[in-house]
């Protein structure tokens, strides 16, 4: 095992990939020479050629048609966005061509294609560079989601995207870029599966649901009341947000009967609803609680001025304050 | 269960208050919302309203004594009711942390437990209380409110010998195959998965737990409807007030020379058809003011100040349940018989309802005769998106010293509410001057 960078992983995972199958390729704004802007795909274009690590024009659409044409062709396209900010003009091409192909040609075509992109705010990147688009395409039947928090599953789960047959959304917490590090198997054939929860840490008192930056917070907010509090939190990090692990989320409120689930996007009609929609359906005779959701505010972006993204932005302390209230019920 | 005495936080950066006075002394009964005590700190002296009804169990800060905020000064409750005045206070609404600061250790258990909780019961307690037939009334509660919570069910089931029936996951069963997570195989029919067992598998009796408590709502009384006029009112009012920062001015007006100019003219003008008011002065005064002060009939734009042309004086006519403005087109085009004339018919044809809509539009500045009502000066609100209003009070006889003599004259007090964006104190007396220049000096 190697303690490794959030960034690195995904790069290694990329490499591999890259070696393991000569289909697979990279497209995308300033991924060749460049290496990306967050050097995700550094040493790639050295390494693959012009061919397998194309650099793109700046034209969001065109990087994912690319991507679906590619991948109807049988190849493995890996597309990134720079920024999740500027994934929408590409909206359409995901959402009524890769995600629907499938369905619509009865079987007969697949689109195996990934798509990366940072997102989230805490960054001081302001408007167009702090954004959770991860809502937007919950919503659509036909595509995965993926938002990984540690080194291991990112590569784990990045190896997986690329070797599945679905168009797979790959939302990475960029903040966590260099600032999250942790072991990695040397093994370069270990990948993580698409699909399930991880429960990051076991508790009996709430459960908390989170994922990306926000697993991170939540895990050291449990640190906290666990030592201040007793009080024992239970900290399922979501990691795949599509197809939703409705096992695990009842599994770990049956056990706790009080759900607080954190997303760093804005509250309303955020990720986070559908859980809680989940849990009261499906598990309403578990509950001894309201379910609780906590989220950034209803505002149309996240600030620049560093007061105002500290307020938009959550943390381990408004997540303590809002374990406590709800351990209080 | 008694309630806890809280020192409040009474300011932003305010974090200690001094028990200046104690209002009840312990034993004497207080009733909630009644004030307690007072409370000084260097910004503020205030009374600290009662939490609860009950009596003044125990006085823990005397007065004098200087404590932070949150600190526990006194217990309200039963008589003979045992308090712990080792509990950790519970914390104010205003009580926050900034993002960076250590939170230090709240309280999870809010309250004591007590017995006979009939609160709201929470669905998984409810299962367990039907399952294993408890009556929760026998449970203590340890949740906010002493409301029951699983651990307490738990707890109970523990200590009477019977563990709590572990019910096995139904949650990792049957799962569909789009809801199986890593299959890959998102796209089946929804259909030919579903069976009937599934659906009822967790029906039980529908069998009452608890009786719960309806909670006291207060309803009597009677709902009226908003009719339109009242909602327009309503709107532009609000609106108003959020648009222009209010500034009001008064001055008060001896009407000697106006009311013998009436007076005097009376019988002619009412020989021409038109009853002479008072309000025809007022609006001429008004004129005059306008034009030694050209920002008041004038509009805010986010540009500039655009200075108005024309004047047109909207007038505030009171209506059984409402009012309206009619606009006196062109007022300083109008000399004194014509202004009376138009004053007199547009508040007649609105008091019918027959006015024009273009008649209640395009005023330029406002005047509103609140004195009819008895008022003496008032503070109206502007009618977007104009700059001013006066305001008319009443006008009664006083007792005036004019040259070292005590005089008796008529005389009302006359107020400019402006928008202080547009202009300032100095150009508000301005207008007023001028008003009350023509109105006492009228030949």
């Amino acid at each position: 095992m190697t303690s490794i960078t959030l960034i690195e992983a995904l790069r290694q995972a990329m490499d591999e990939e890259m070696a393991r199958d000569p289909r697979v390729f990279i497209t995308g704004e300033d991924v060749g020479k460049r290496g990306g802007v967050f050097r995700a795909t550094q040493g790639l274009y050295d390494k693959y050629g012009a061919s397998r690590v194309i650099d793109s024009p700046l034209a969001e659409l065109s990087i994912v048609a690319v991507g679906i044409g590619a991948a109807l062709a049988e190849l493995r396209p890996i597309c990134e966005i720079q920024f999740a900010d500027f994934i929408h003009p590409a909206f359409n091409q995901i959402v009524n061509e890769a995600a629907k192909l499938y369905y619509r040609s009865n079987g007969q075509w697949r689109v195996p294609l990934v798509i990366r992109a940072p997102y989230g705010g805490g960054v001081s990147g302001a408007l167009y560079h702090s954004q959770s688009v991860e809502a937007f395409f919950a919503h659509v039947p036909g595509l995965k989601i993926v938002i990984p928090s540690t080194p291991y599953d990112a590569k784990g789960l990045l190896k997986s995207a690329v070797r599945d047959p679905n168009p797979v959304l790959f939302f990475e917490p960029k903040r966590g870029y260099r600032s999250i590090k942790g072991e990695v198997p040397d093994d370069t054939e270990y990948t993580v599966p698409i699909g399930p929860a991880r429960i990051a840490r076991e508790g009996r008192d709430v459960s908390v649901f989170a994922y990306g930056m926000m697993a991170h917070a939540a895990a050291a907010a449990a640190e906290t009341v666990s030592r201040t509090d007793g009080l024992d939190v239970e900290v399922i990090d979501l990691r795949t947000l599509l197809p939703i692990d409705k096992t695990a989320v009842l599994s770990s409120v049956e056990k706790t009967g009080r759900a607080l689930i954190v997303y760093e996007d804005n509250r309303t009609m955020g990720y986070g609803a559908e859980i809680a929609a989940i849990i009261a359906e499906d598990g309403f005779e578990l509950l001894d609680a309201p379910v609780r959701r906590l989220a950034g505010p209803d505002v149309p972006a996240v600030p620049f001025a560093p007061h105002m993204q500290e307020y938009f932005m959550l943390n381990a302390n408004k997540i303590v304050t809002a374990i406590r209230d709800l351990a209080a019920y | 269960m008694a309630t806890q005495v809280i020192m409040p936080q009474l300011g932003e950066s305010v974090v200690e208050g001094t028990v200046s006075r104690w209002l009840k002394r312990e034993g004497e009964t207080v009733q909630a919302f009644e004030p307690l005590l007072e409370v000084s700190t260097d910004k503020v002296d205030t009374e600290v309203p009662a939490a609860a009804s009950g009596v003044v169990l125990k006085i823990i800060v005397r007065e004098g004594q200087t404590v932070e905020r949150g600190t526990l000064l006194a217990w309200i409750g039963e008589p003979g009711e045992v308090t712990d005045d080792h509990a950790p206070p519970v914390r104010g609404h205003g009580d926050h942390h900034a993002a960076d600061t250590p939170i230090p250790a709240a309280v999870s258990q809010m309250t004591a437990p007590q017995a006979a909780y009939t609160g709201h019961v929470t669905p998984v307690v409810a299962r367990m209380a039907a399952q294993h037939q408890l009556d929760l009334a026998q449970i203590a509660g340890s949740g906010r409110d002493g409301r029951v919570t699983k651990k307490d069910v738990e707890a109970y089931l523990a200590a009477q010998g019977q563990p709590a029936a572990r019910t096995p996951s139904a949650y990792a069963a049957d799962l569909p195959p789009w809801e199986r997570p890593g299959s890959g195989d998102l796209f089946k029919s929804t259909l030919e998965d579903q069976t009937p067992d599934e659906m009822t598998a967790h029906a039980s009796p529908n069998q009452r737990v608890h009786p719960v408590e309806p909670i006291p709502q207060v309803s009597e009384g009677e709902l009226v409807a908003l009719t339109p006029m009242r909602r327009a009112i309503a709107d532009h009012m609000v609106t108003s007030r959020r648009t222009s920062p209010h500034v009001t001015t008064v001055f008060e007006i001896d009407m000697t020379a106006a009311l013998h100019h009436r007076a005097t003219h009376r019988a002619a003008f009412s020989q021409q058809g038109v009853n002479l008011t008072l309000t025809a002065y007022f609006v001429m005064a008004a004129v005059d003011g306008l034009r030694a002060v050209p920002a008041l009939n004038a509009r805010w734009t986010d540009d500039g100040i655009y200075l108005l042309r024309p004047i047109h004086i909207g007038m505030a006519v009171a209506l059984d349940h409402g009012l309206i403005v009619p606009v006196i087109k062109h007022a300083g085009d109008l000399n004194l018989l014509g202004t009376a004339r138009t004053v007199n018919d547009l508040a007649a044809r609105a008091r019918t309802k027959a006015l024009k809509p273009d008649e209640v539009q395009g005023g330029t500045f406002s005047i509103t005769n609140h004195g009819v009502s008895g008022s003496l000066f008032a503070t109206p609100i502007i009618n977007q998106p104009q700059v001013g209003i006066m305001g008319v009070g009443m006008m009664e006889k006083r007792v005036k010293v004019i040259d070292d003599m005590i005089a008796i004259r008529p005389c009302a007090y006359v107020s400019l509410t402006f928008d202080h964006r547009v202009i300032d104190g100095a150009a508000g007396d301005s207008f007023l001057l001028s008003v009350k220049n023509r109105l006492e000096n009228w030949t």
